[in-house]
């Protein structure tokens, strides 16, 4: 190399952050196989069944037998006669959600906090009050759905998603920064004629470069393995996937701007993280919430990405659709980036 | 007035509550020169050279590097330096030339990365992983990386401390290999041995301030004497008085049971030394004589050892 062919700083930075994670094992499993074996189990765990059966005790003694029978006439009743007392324990375990006691009348035994209880208790009445001789008035018709964009799992894997994007720019730039400042070698770099912005930037660089990885490869496995839709443009997911992750790169830059070791910036990652866990809708959704705080809640970065992937991948949103929420992540992209820069400790 | 390189006036760095690392400390190094800054660990000498570098503000003083303060266009100024700091991790990962490349991408004009791998002679490690280096190679690496802006200033922050002595012959090689080159530069070291040798010039500091400084040989001479003279008699009992008398001494100390004189004949001294012991009868347990240094010059100054 001669003086002429000075390499460009940004991309040697980049390939430097590059190589330093290519080249340590066990951070590229945390990036890219973590999360593929946490969508397998939770996909695992909420893949679709057939409707769970009515579970329905009878409590033993005269009658008890013509009621089972008048139970297991319906369609997904699950009914058995069992002794008073095992009764009591079944229900009291969850194993059956609604005992019946034979009698003029029948008594019904439940915990009406639990809605499979009283899904039962109604379910039981229903066959109950026909085998006593009830006749229905109406005859209503039914349409049964299964849809893809309504079950769980695909409420579930935009909001993995976000999360996913979260995490790798808190940890994947709080953590490695901080770490290269107690090492001293943020104090080396400061003592060249380095540009700062080039050294912070080249760490959103790296992470676009693992965002074109991560991203397809995540949604093809959903695609593949769970039939998750993506209804809308893959433009508008590209673009709120991107606005996304350069808006944790931010905060992850932001965390790391003063801390100086690496314990201090966990604490600070997690202290950011935790509450966007609870409260932005990633397993639930964030509108169990008190209309109250409904609006703090709009405004956290994981609220508006987990609503943006969700709004075109269930609801086949287009750009114009998710520009408030890509609005909001480029803000506090460009907010956190400049901020970080500005209060960036060096030494 | 001569051309200068580093120029430092009455630099103060107070820590609160209550440390003062550089206490008042003045500097003047010429170019072309390679100076040295002595004294033993917590001086003050890494706090002196990372203000130098524009690394820390001083709580006050003036500090002028290649003739330009830090408070405007610091690039440009850092363009012009070279340092090592006195513990660098370089990134573990990458290897030799991916790091010198790097650090080459920072600099406007430099030397090119073949250059500095053949100055600092780790040619056959081009392709290793900086981790798998020795002490030694990582020390020539950080080394290496400081050359490759071509700095007209280099800062070595103790570029030997920990090193076997082979490993610091190399870097003393490429050390002396700068200022043939007519490059300035500094380095903070608590090896006596390693200033008299690379060093045209030395300042001696202790507790944030110089205390002496001039050329290795000039202090030496002025401060210590040519040779050292250390001896311990069975029963003791002399008197300072009648040492100082002695023939060709200059300076009387004592040194745990026994004495140290600081002569310039030893030839003269000694003899007159063992007569006048065998006049009183006391018996010398030991007896031996070297070379003055700087470490004599630092115990002849502070009282104290440089490592305690």
């Amino acid at each position: 190399m001669t003086e002429d062919a000075r390499p460009s700083p940004l991309v040697q930075l980049t390939l430097a952050r590059l190589r330093g994670f290519f080249r340590e094992p066990s951070t590229v499993f945390w990036s890219f196989g973590f999360p593929a074996l946490l969508t397998i189990a939770l996909g695992v765990a909420f893949r679709s069944r057939p409707p769970e059966p009515v579970r329905a005790a009878v409590e033993a003694g005269r009658g008890a037998e013509a009621l089972r029978a008048a139970l297991a006439a319906g369609e997904g009743v699950d009914a058995r006669v069992l002794d008073p007392g095992e009764a009591r324990a079944a229900l009291r375990s969850g194993r059956v959600a609604v005992v019946i006691v034979p009698g003029d009348p029948p008594l019904y035994r439940l915990d009406p906090t639990r809605p499979e209880s009283r899904l039962a208790r109604a379910v039981a009445d229903d066959l109950v009050q026909r085998a006593a001789g009830r006749r229905d008035v109406l005859a209503p018709r039914e349409e049964r759905v299964a849809e893809p964009g309504a079950r769980y799992v695909d409420f579930l894997v935009p909001g993995l998603l976000g999360m996913n994007l979260m995490s790798a720019g808190m940890w994947g730039i709080g953590w490695v920064i901080v770490e290269l400042r107690s090492k001293k070698l943020l104090k080396r770099m400061a003592a060249t004629p380095m540009r700062r912005r080039d050294f912070l930037l080249s760490f959103l660089l790296m992470r676009l470069f693992f965002l074109a990885i991560e991203v397809p490869l995540f949604l093809a496995f959903a695609v593949i393995a769970f039939g998750v839709p993506v209804r809308g443009p893959l433009a508008a997911l590209a673009l709120v996937a991107t606005l996304g992750a350069m808006a944790f790169s931010g905060l992850g830059l932001l965390v790391a701007c003063r801390a100086r070791n690496t314990q201090t910036v966990s604490g600070l990652i997690n202290l950011v993280m935790m509450p966007m866990f609870v409260l932005s809708g990633v397993f639930f959704s964030s509108e169990n919430f008190p209309a109250a705080m409904q609006p703090a809640i709009r405004a956290l970065p994981l609220t508006a990405l987990n609503d943006g992937l969700r709004a075109v991948m269930n609801e086949g949103a287009g750009l114009a659709a998710v520009a408030p929420e890509a609005l909001l992540l480029g803000a506090v992209a460009a907010l956190s980036f400049a901020l970080a820069l500005r209060f960036f400790r060096w030494t | 007035m001569p051309d200068l390189a580093v120029r430092c006036r009455a630099l103060v760095k107070r820590y609160p509550p209550d440390v003062l690392a550089v206490d008042g400390l003045d500097l003047e190094i010429e170019r072309g020169e390679c100076f040295g800054l002595l004294g033993p660990n917590g001086a003050g000498k890494t706090t002196t050279v990372e203000i130098l570098e524009g690394l820390l503000e001083p709580t006050s003083g003036e500090v002028e590097v290649l003739g330009r303060r830090w408070d405007r266009r610091a690039d440009d100024l850092r363009e012009r330096l070279g340092v090592t700091l006195q513990e660098t991790h370089l990134p573990e990962r990458l290897t030799v030339e991916e790091v010198l490349r790097l650090f080459r991408s920072f600099y406007r004009h430099g030397r090119s990365v073949d250059e500095v791998v053949a100055a600092v002679g780790l040619e056959d490690k081009r392709r290793s992983w900086t981790e798998r280096l020795s002490g030694g190679q990582k020390q020539r690496l950080a080394v290496a990386c400081a050359l490759v802006g071509d700095p007209e200033l280099l800062f070595l922050d103790e570029p030997t401390t920990g090193l076997d002595p082979q490993s610091r012959r190399q870097l003393w090689d490429v050390i002396a290999d700068l200022t043939r080159r007519g490059r300035t530069v500094l380095l903070t070291t608590h090896y006596m041995d390693e200033a008299e040798r690379l060093c045209n010039r030395v300042a001696i500091v202790d507790r944030g301030k110089v205390i002496a400084s001039g050329s290795p040989r000039e202090l030496v001479a002025s401060v210590v004497g040519r040779e050292v003279v250390e001896f311990e008699t069975a029963d003791g009992g002399l008197a300072v008085s009648d040492l100082r008398a002695l023939p060709g001494v200059l300076g009387v100390r004592r040194q745990g049971p026994g004495f140290a004189l600081t002569v310039d004949r030893v030839h003269v001294s000694v003899p007159a030394l063992l007569d006048g012991l065998e006049r009183r009868g006391a018996a010398l347990a030991a007896l031996s004589t070297h070379r003055a240094t700087l470490e004599d010059v630092f115990v002849a100054l502070t009282g104290r050892r440089l490592r305690d």
